[in-house]
């Protein structure tokens, strides 16, 4: 089918390119790695004086691998707003190129790319004394991509319609952010005041959040896996949609 | 080169076509119901200033933007029902560049060899042909943010030809190039109809539309104001201008040669006897031979043939030559 063979060219082009510029992989993963060596220690040392049972390290590094995903493919409209303007956007529509392969092949980029920056994450995070659960960190993955299957092609549209990086910017920092403070990541929000609680509690990324550190601890009985993976994937569904529609209409 | 099934000899045909576009002023009509025809196999200039309306022309027929009305069939294909079928037999070679300056050349022709469905190895043989088309073996393999304009532009009409379109749209190909690499351009330009591709070209350089084009159209605020051959429409302006130098002798000279069938147009001024003349090439040895056998012997003679600048002042009111040319 003529859709998957333009998406795996597509996929395999922005690869190559993507590769053969790794410092901005390496990049994506340094913020990451600083809150894990950083911040870790820290969060360890106060949860263990709150007396708290669990290990600090599988409940931090399920969020902060979500935090990585939802960075990592966030700023993915910056690279195609270079494309915009050197002109190789224009060039592929003027091709029989399906425009869904456009977005799709792209997209699963971003989406290999984040798996591969998770998995070097969590082997990082192994001497820390992170416990893995394999078929719970093979789930979590399958978490990941879908997040990044939901904030990639977002960043894509947006990146489509303003066209510039300088609007680009603070509407992802202004988006990203919030969404990040909101969803419990850095510090649970048990302690939150009930409002905080509430606005969390309609973050998508709160649940998967929450899905992740179930799965890392293989507690397979927690309502919040399904809860959180099935949400991703519904709103990775729209987004994938709504960008697809951005690549197809004609641009004046 | 594929041989498209001939329906018709014209490649590109439009009728009334039309593009409003809307933005916060109102409604701009970049292009007010243009009719064109080119045929197979020439290069067809599109001359006019910047903002005349001919990026906007470009782009509607390479399926870019939808018209806003109007009709046109590019390379035997509808525009409006079948945009997938013209974009398979066109080729497009935007304005501003269409390559990535971390991809190698070979590495941006093959791939676009494989979107228009050519399979890996096909894509990279038709690569190498094209890269030795266009002298760009020796930079194959480096990236193209390496290359120089003349390269990276001989790179984009590469791309745009690897799958051999029937027609192929050139928007400014020479614009920022410096003479050499215009002049190269040129050739291959040349090269490309003589293997029987239809070139559809921009400009806003009189001379390249001169040199360039066998046919052209001359565009301002969204009309076409002129089309034919370059000398067609210089012919159209008041022919040519030969200017005697009669030293005196003007009212003589004048009333030998105001009668004859060829002069337009006859006036004397300032020592000098200036005709108006269809073709002046043939005008002239006439009337040497006229005035030998009048006994009078001219202490100049000059040919002046109207420039498409004249065309377009004579069109438009204004010179195009505003923008000196690169």
């Amino acid at each position: 089918m003529s859709v998957t063979r333009d998406t795996w060219l597509m996929f395999q082009r922005s690869m190559r390119l993507t590769i053969r510029q790794p410092i901005w992989i390496i990049f994506g993963m340094i913020q990451p790695i600083l809150y894990l060596v950083l911040f870790g220690p820290l969060l360890e040392a106060s949860t263990r004086a709150a007396g708290a049972g669990t290990n600090a390290y599988n409940w931090f590094i399920p969020g902060l691998l979500i935090q990585t995903a939802l960075f990592g493919s966030a700023f993915v409209g910056f690279g195609l707003i270079a494309e915009l303007r050197y002109g190789v956007v224009e060039r592929m529509r003027v091709t029989p190129m399906s425009r869904f392969a456009m977005l799709l092949g792209r997209s699963l980029r971003d989406v290999v790319i984040l798996l591969a920056q998770a998995v070097v994450m969590m082997v990082i995070a192994l001497p820390f004394g992170l416990r893995i659960d394999p078929a719970g960190a093979a789930v979590t993955l399958l978490l990941l991509a879908l997040i990044g299957l939901l904030m990639a092609p977002l960043s894509y549209t947006a990146g489509l319609i303003l066209k510039s990086e300088d609007a680009l910017a603070p509407l992802v920092q202004g988006i990203a952010l919030p969404l990040l403070l909101l969803s419990g990541i850095l510090l649970p929000l048990a302690l939150a005041p009930d409002w905080l609680r509430f606005l969390s509690s309609l973050n998508p990324l709160t649940h998967a959040a929450d899905a992740a550190r179930a799965l890392f601890n293989a507690d397979w009985g927690n309502p919040e896996i399904a809860i959180g993976v099935s949400i991703t994937a519904i709103l990775a569904i729209g987004a994938v949609w709504i960008a697809s529609r951005a690549f197809s209409r004609a641009n004046a | 080169m594929a041989a498209p099934t001939r329906i018709s000899t014209a490649r590109i045909e439009t009728s009334d076509l039309r593009r409003t576009f809307r933005s916060r002023g109102g409604a701009v009509e970049a292009v007010k119901g243009v009719d064109l025809r080119v045929g197979a196999g020439e290069i067809f200039g599109f001359l006019g200033p910047n903002g005349a309306g001919k990026t906007t022309m470009i782009r509607m027929l390479a399926t870019l933007i939808t018209p806003t009305a109007g009709e046109a069939t590019v390379a035997g294909a509808d525009l409006r029902r079948e945009p997938q079928l013209v974009r398979r037999r066109i080729g497009y070679v935007p304005q501003g560049g269409s390559t990535d300056p971390a991809e190698t050349g070979r590495g941006e022709l093959v791939l676009q060899g494989r979107l228009y469905g050519m399979s890996k190895s096909e894509a990279t043989t038709r690569a190498a042909e094209v890269l030795a088309t266009l002298d760009l073996e020796a930079a194959a393999d480096r990236g193209t943010g390496t290359y120089s304009g003349g390269m990276r532009r001989r790179l984009d009409v590469g791309l745009g030809i690897v799958h051999r379109p029937s027609v192929l749209f050139l928007d400014e190909p020479t614009t920022g190039l410096d003479p050499q690499a215009r002049a190269r351009m040129w050739d291959e330009i040349r090269a490309l109809r003589d293997l029987g591709t239809t070139v559809f070209l921009t400009t806003h350089y009189l001379e390249e539309a001169d040199a360039l084009a066998d046919r052209l159209a001359i565009i301002d605020h969204g009309r076409i104001v002129a089309e034919g051959t370059s000398d067609e429409l210089k012919q159209d302006v008041a022919g040519d201008v030969i200017t005697i130098g009669v030293n005196g002798a003007g009212p003589r000279v004048l009333g030998l040669v105001e009668n004859l069938s060829f002069v337009r147009e006859a006036g004397y001024e300032d020592g000098l006897v200036r005709l108006y003349v269809d073709r002046g090439e043939l005008a002239v040895p006439q009337l040497l031979r006229l005035l030998d056998a009048a006994g009078f012997a001219p202490t100049s003679i000059t040919l002046n043939k109207p420039s498409l600048d004249d065309v377009f002042l004579r069109q438009t009111g204004r010179s195009l030559r505003e923008e000196p040319a690169a």
